[in-house]
């Protein structure tokens, strides 16, 4: 609208910008509000296993939560796994349980998830970039017999497997659970690794092929270095998959190669057993990927979504 | 060939492989076969009597199966050139999927048919058909399989939670970074660590922080696992918490994907951020969520950890899924056989229900785009 006088404003807000402000303040606080409700449930339980593992009985009776204003923090429930400052030093039968099935786990994860980002890289990389023909069986059909292996449930492998394990004497070796591990985790890492090679361009190879490299040649020194963040979120993926695994552990394995959600598992069932020792040890098994979550989160989001977008 | 493969390399190449060399390879695979045969042959006419001979179990059979299996890789090279190369890329990992499934599969359909408990001394026994009629008849399978449909459809609710999330991260927002890490963190916690953070501790009916909730909210004797519906809601509720970060990341790529000029273009035309999500964003979902959906349904199915270490399968076998039961079935009674025929039914049944499902999504998708 037009005017004359010089000091009128000439252009206005319209009615329906002028709504929007305390609108979008309101939407404003509800996105916040829910953002924040949701994190809280996230983070909630991580926050009372680690104050529990600091309470003594009383304090967790009477629900004490904040730790120095409702409650003296203690180191009981770490005295009792060995590994508080006071016990760090002398011996301890509970540390060095404790350390033995960590380092099982820590053992069988890592080179189960190593194994199949390697496997699984070759086979996605070869998948991706020739044309294969197993008798009856060309490139869709083979990459559908990995991914589809990803529908077996693991109780219908469990059993047959115990009872194979046990005439290979591969029963509770760590052996035994890394070729598991890495066949159930196997199909996930082709089908990150897929996607990430085929987003590659073939005139990468198809210079160095000219420039007389062979194609292991190609795919180790150019493609490799290219596909490797896809690779780290591959084996952070197999890695928190393997490092949580429970079925297959308690079933196979006693003694020797226990990992460490068969000792928590253990722990719940008898009676005995004190919360703030509990809570010690449940801490203790999720920290090292409560860590590898917040360091490595991009890697494990990109992962994730390779599947997504196509 | 479908379409789906992208473009492949193409290499032309010109191998002279002499004869002597092609034989090299035969005699390298049948050699090593013929091994095999031998350690196999030796280990059951010497049986495990003689276990100073190194033959106390079937390992030196296993070992002759390596060999055959580096043999065979290397004869590839020595028979096909240039091919046998590209061949090595996709054969291993073939090669440890085929002998780590197909075999025991095969072998476990030889369990399946056999009356077969580890603790009794008398091994195995063929049965025929008894373990089939014996499944027919538990009422503790079937209901199993009845919660197995509560917890699928369970994964609705969890879908739409998830798609409200993923929706919030891709808002524009302060601290997205935090938000994200904050919400995957239950994805990577263990089930059993969870089933003992959350179902036996802060559920704990006493001194539990829920219950403290719930006490504080007006209920009176807040018990969580004694009533059949409320103990499978639970399950259902904690599974949920564990994997929601799962569906809404893959979501929330999806999302990223679409062009803001879609969005803004609708918002142009008038349309209310309501309409614009209904008839925009959540039809550009569409296959992103089918994937999604489909993903979390077959984790779904694997679904035992939690419930053996919460609840055990009770009140009554109320919040049992088939894994869980299989595994008591195995742990309390040792039953290999039955136990066995009982999983070999179960993937059955859910290779069906997956194809039927994955051949659904894909007509329905196809008209649309």
């Amino acid at each position: 609208m037009p005017n004359s006088a010089s000091n009128e404003q000439i252009f206005h807000d319209s009615p329906a910008d002028k709504g929007h402000s305390a609108k979008w303040w309101t939407s404003r606080v509800l996105i916040y509000g829910i953002l924040i409700l949701w994190a809280f449930i996230c983070l909630f339980p991580i926050y009372w296993t680690i104050t529990t593992s600091f309470k003594r009985a009383p304090d967790v009776m009477q629900g004490n939560m904040i730790p120095w204003v409702d409650f003296v923090p203690n180191w009981l429930g770490w005295r009792s796994l060995g590994l508080s400052p006071d016990t760090i030093g002398a011996e301890s039968t509970v540390r060095a349980e404790f350390m033995k099935r960590f380092l099982n786990s820590t053992i069988i994860s890592v080179s189960a998830s190593l194994l199949a980002v390697i496997l699984g890289s070759l086979a996605a990389y070869g998948l991706s970039r020739f044309s294969y023909k197993f008798g009856f069986m060309r490139n869709s059909d083979i990459s559908f017999f990995f991914l589809s292996q990803l529908i077996l449930p693991p109780v219908v492998l469990a059993l047959p497997f115990l009872v194979l394990y046990k005439s290979l004497a591969l029963l509770d070796t760590r052996i035994g659970l890394i070729l598991l591990y890495t066949l159930t985790v196997l199909p996930i890492v082709i089908w990150i690794m897929r996607d990430q090679f085929g987003s590659i361009p073939t005139e990468l190879e198809e210079a160095a092929l000219v420039d007389g490299l062979s194609i292991w040649g190609a795919f180790l020194t150019i493609i490799m270095p290219i596909a490797l963040p896809g690779m780290v979120a591959a084996f952070i993926i197999s890695l928190v998959l393997t490092w949580n695994e429970y079925f297959f552990a308690a079933l196979l394995t006693s003694t020797n190669a226990v990992t460490l959600p068969v000792m928590v598992a253990s722990q719940t069932g008898s009676q005995g057993i004190s919360w703030w020792s509990m809570a010690a040890l449940s801490f203790a098994a999720i920290l090292p990927l409560i860590v590898i979550g917040i360091i490595l989160e991009r890697f494990i989001i990109k992962g994730m979504a390779a599947g997504a977008i196509k | 060939m479908s379409s789906t493969e992208g473009d492949l390399l193409h290499i032309v190449t010109a191998d002279d492989i002499s004869p002597g060399r092609q034989k090299l390879g035969k005699f390298l695979i049948w050699g090593s076969a013929a091994l095999i045969v031998v350690v196999a042959a030796l280990q059951v006419w010497r049986g495990t009597a003689t276990p100073e001979a190194g033959f106390a179990n079937w390992r030196p059979t296993l070992y002759a199966f390596l060999v055959w299996a580096v043999c065979l890789c290397w004869a590839q090279v020595l028979i096909r050139g240039e091919y046998g190369k590209r061949v090595l890329f996709v054969l291993p990992a073939a090669l440890f999927v085929g002998c780590m499934v197909v075999f025991p599969l095969i072998f476990g359909l030889g369990i399946a048919f056999s009356d077969w408990n580890l603790a009794s001394p008398d091994g195995r026994k063929f049965n025929g058909v008894d373990n089939i009629r014996q499944m027919w008849t538990d009422p503790f399978y079937w209901n199993a399989m009845t919660n197995m449909v509560w917890y699928v459809l369970a994964i609705l609710p969890e879908y739409a939670i998830a798609f409200g999330l993923a929706l919030l991260l891709n808002a524009q927002i302060k601290a997205r970074k935090f938000f994200r890490v904050a919400f995957l963190m239950p994805l990577m916690l263990s089930p059993v660590a969870v089933s003992w953070m959350i179902g036996k501790s802060m559920l704990e009916v006493r001194f539990g922080p829920i219950s403290r909730l719930a006490r504080e909210l007006g209920v009176d004797s807040p018990a969580f696992f004694s009533s059949p519906e409320m103990a499978r809601f639970i399950i259902m509720a904690m599974d949920a918490w564990t994997f929601i970060p799962f569906m809404m990341i893959m979501i929330l790529a999806g999302l990223q994907a679409i062009p803001k000029e879609l969005s803004e273009a609708s918002k142009v035309d008038g349309a209310s951020p309501w309409r614009g999500f209904w008839e925009i964003t959540f039809p550009l979902m569409l296959p992103v969520s089918i994937t999604a959906i489909l993903i979390r349904i077959i984790f779904k199915l694997k679904l035992a950890d939690i419930i053996i270490n919460v609840t055990s399968g009770g009140p009554g076998g109320a919040t049992d899924s088939v894994t869980s039961f299989i595994f008591r079935e195995y742990r309390d009674r040792s039953n290999v056989g039955y136990g066995t025929l009982l999983a070999m039914v179960y993937l059955v049944i859910i290779v069906i229900a997956m194809t039927i499902l994955m051949k659904i999504a894909d007509r329905w998708m196809r008209p649309k785009f």
